[in-house]
């Protein structure tokens, strides 16, 4: 039921990130809805603004966080500029969590990599942490993050942190650099070469614009990663996000239900084909 | 569906004069009746009142770009091939609220989903490959772990009064579909026309209790033979037709092809074709308020695959050009609809042939790519 109407959430906190990029963090009103929701790293909720209408939204809290659910939205248009202006105790509505997560059960004993780009970010951090939470079952992880200009790389504080973490390695990269930018100046995919995995032993999960996500696949493949140890996290259109409204196609897929976080090896046909 | 009519020995015969007793036989059982009529030219479904509303004498002309009424030289009720509406207006609507909210002077939202009430319907002389068509719309709505209400609630009220086809338009292709002339299944009760009259099979238990309350005559061996003639004249003479095999291949082997570029050239990008083709899904959802605010429904429509907003990102237009809408549509219809439902989403009614403004005509499209094909 609370996949085709929406259920009210209350907002806990609102964090803003950067100018454009804030995080709300949302609590079912309703405590059963609160208990008796789930979700895995990589699966999204549609966010109900009244007047306004539904985006989909990652979900990039811990799936063990039970008090809120946090979404980190960049402010780009008619229903996401109108998210932006909403504060602590405003009420939303939520239905969800949808689509298929990242791969973390079949990356357990494996070395990890999780390149993202632009606020491709968001909906991988869920996975950081939940990797984080278990860092033995992993094996080497690599947090590669780019971004076009260096102020617009948010949760520096948690980069940091997780750069911390054992047999952990996080890279960083932007087109443009500010004025304190120590990381690399270049494309995000140029890194790969310099992160630590065992190709024949690695997954790979891979999310931002379509291009970068093209050449992030280009590396790996060159590295030795097989293609279907890599996965992507995709975006088109969506309305209903039950695979019924048609306008998340790409090829015979439908991104809310089938994916949106796909192996390549299974769009391959598909993936960054202009009109697909 | 097929091409041949299979002989039923447990139907009776329905003399035309006698089909006032169907209708009031349907009203009987609890239900309203959705027939076909002539209206601003064109055959539409619409509550029927009386049977003297059915198009009797009529049939259409249909060529691309083109339909229109005339008379025929005899006087039937189902003579004409089809309009420009299928039945699915009636099962997956136009317009269709989903939920409403209403937000309260504290800022509390209450959101309500909107149940559908819906009537038993039967709809009367529902064409082979509109059934088709409807059982991939059962897949689609119906055939997933989510199963939409409205839809099912809709579906499970109607009663399909399926008729042959003993005569074509020109733009009718569904024998090479697989899906016309003659109904094999997907329908409750099963009617054939002859110059007298309707042979009538009923094949469901609600269709049997209508059956009974028919004024039937015995079926004679004649008129039997007279409806599979007709209907078997019927399949071979149509004119259109798609390859019968798998189209992916082809399709996905010209996805670069310049001839989607040559069609562009002539699609207005309309839409016309996704809103009469009985197998299109696509919807989108949106959402009206009251002039306070305090109420939202949220509804959805039927969309298209031409619509600029259809494949619209945020910062990148996944399909700004008219050529990769035409692909999208002809690539999911003919294409990747097998992989989604196990056929092609093309049951041959011929309507996009029809109602494309310019008469752009997919059967003409894909001969167009296969013989592109050998020549390189
Ligand atoms: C599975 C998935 C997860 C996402 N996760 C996040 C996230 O965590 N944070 C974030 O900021 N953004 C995310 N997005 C993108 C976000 O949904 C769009 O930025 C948002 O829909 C834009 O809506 P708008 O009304 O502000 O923009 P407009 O440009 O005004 O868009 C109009 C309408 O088009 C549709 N639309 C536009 N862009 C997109 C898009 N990129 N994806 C899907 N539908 C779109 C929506 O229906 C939208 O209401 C995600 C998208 C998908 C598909
Ligand atoms: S694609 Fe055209 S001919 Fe085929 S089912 Fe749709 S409207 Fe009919
Ligand atoms: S994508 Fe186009 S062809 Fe496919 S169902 Fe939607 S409107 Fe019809
Ligand atoms: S969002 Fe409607 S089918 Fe995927």
């Amino acid at each position: 039921m609370s996949r085709s109407v929406p259920r009210e959430v209350q907002v806990i906190e609102r964090i803003a990130e950067t100018a454009t990029v804030f995080t709300l963090r949302v609590r079912f009103t309703d405590s059963r809805i609160c208990r008796a929701y789930a979700f895995h790293p990589g699966q999204f909720n549609m966010l109900y603004l009244h007047g306004a209408g539904e985006i989909p939204i990652s979900i990039v809290s811990d799936p063990e966080d039970e008090f809120a659910l946090d979404h980190t939205i960049r402010a780009v248009g008619r229903v996401s500029q109108a998210l932006a202006q909403v504060q602590p105790g405003d009420r939303l509505g939520l239905r969800g969590p949808f689509g298929r997560g990242w791969p973390l059960t079949q990356a357990i004993g494996n070395d990890v990599v999780i390149l993202t780009g632009g606020l491709g970010c968001a909906p991988a951090v869920s996975a950081i942490h939940f990797i984080a939470n278990r860092r033995a079952q992993y094996g080497h992880l690599n947090i590669i993050q780019g971004v076009r200009h260096a102020d617009d790389m948010i949760w520096q504080a948690r980069y940091k942190a997780w750069a911390q973490l054992p047999d952990t390695e996080v890279l960083l990269a932007a087109d443009e650099a500010g004025t304190h930018w120590s990381g690399y100046l270049g494309h995000v995919t140029d890194l790969i070469e310099n992160a630590r995995f065992d190709p024949k032993n690695t997954i790979a999960m891979i999310c931002g614009p379509e291009l970068m996500m093209h050449n992030g696949v280009i590396e790996l493949l060159k590295s030795g990663v097989p293609d279907d140890a890599i996965y992507l996290s995709i975006e088109r259109n969506m309305h209903c996000a039950k695979g019924h409204c048609g306008h998340c196609q790409l090829g015979p897929h439908f991104v809310c239900r089938d994916g949106p976080v796909f192996n390549y090896a299974d769009i391959r046909p598909w993936f960054a084909k202009a009109g697909i | 569906m097929c091409a041949t009519v299979a002989v039923d020995p447990l139907a009776g015969f329905l003399p035309h004069s006698q089909l006032p007793a169907l209708l009031h036989a349907l009203h009987e059982t609890g239900y309203r009746c959705i027939g076909p009529q002539a209206r601003d030219g064109a055959i539409v479904f619409d509550e029927l009142q009386d049977t003297a509303d059915l198009p009797w004498g009529l049939i259409d002309v249909q060529e691309p770009g083109r339909y229109r009424l005339t008379e025929a030289t005899s006087r039937r009720a189902f003579a004409w091939a089809n309009g420009p509406q299928a039945i699915k207006p009636w099962v997956f609507q136009a317009h269709e609220p989903q939920w409403t909210a209403q937000r309260n002077a504290q800022g509390h939202i209450r959101f309500e989903a909107v149940h559908v009430a819906p009537q038993a319907t039967a709809i009367l002389g529902v064409r082979a490959c509109d059934l088709a068509a409807l059982q991939i719309q059962d897949c689609h709505f119906a055939g997933s772990r989510e199963r939409d209400a409205a839809y099912l609630a809709r579906r499970d009220h109607l009663l399909l009064i399926g008729i042959h086809c003993a005569r074509s338009a020109d733009t009718c292709f569904c024998v090479s579909t697989g899906d016309g002339p003659a109904i094999d299944r997907g329908a409750d009760l099963i009617l054939g026309e002859i110059d007298e009259g309707l042979i009538v099979s009923a094949c469901s238990t609600a269709a049997r209790r209508i059956f009974r309350l028919l004024p039937l005559e015995r079926v004679r061996p004649e008129q039997w033979a007279m409806l599979r003639q007709e209907v078997t004249n019927n399949a071979g003479s149509q004119r259109r037709a798609l390859p019968s095999q798998d189209l992916r291949n082809l399709l996905y082997a010209k996805l670069d092809s310049p001839h989607w570029s040559t069609i562009a050239e002539r699609c207005l990008s309309c839409g016309n074709c996704t809103a009469v083709c009985p197998t299109c899904f696509c919807h989108q959802e949106t959402d009206t308020s009251t002039l306070n605010g305090e109420w939202v429904t949220h509804a959805r429509e039927w969309d298209s695959c031409f619509s600029d907003q259809h494949a619209h990102l945020a910062g990148l237009e996944i399909r700004s050009e008219v050529h990769l809408r035409y692909r999208q549509w002809l690539l999911h219809k003919l294409g990747t609809w097998h992989e989604q439902y196990g056929r092609s989403g093309c049951v041959g009614c011929g309507r996009c042939i029809t109602w494309c403004p310019v008469g752009i005509d997919l059967t003409e499209e894909i001969s167009a790519f296969s013989s592109e094909e050998t020549s390189t």
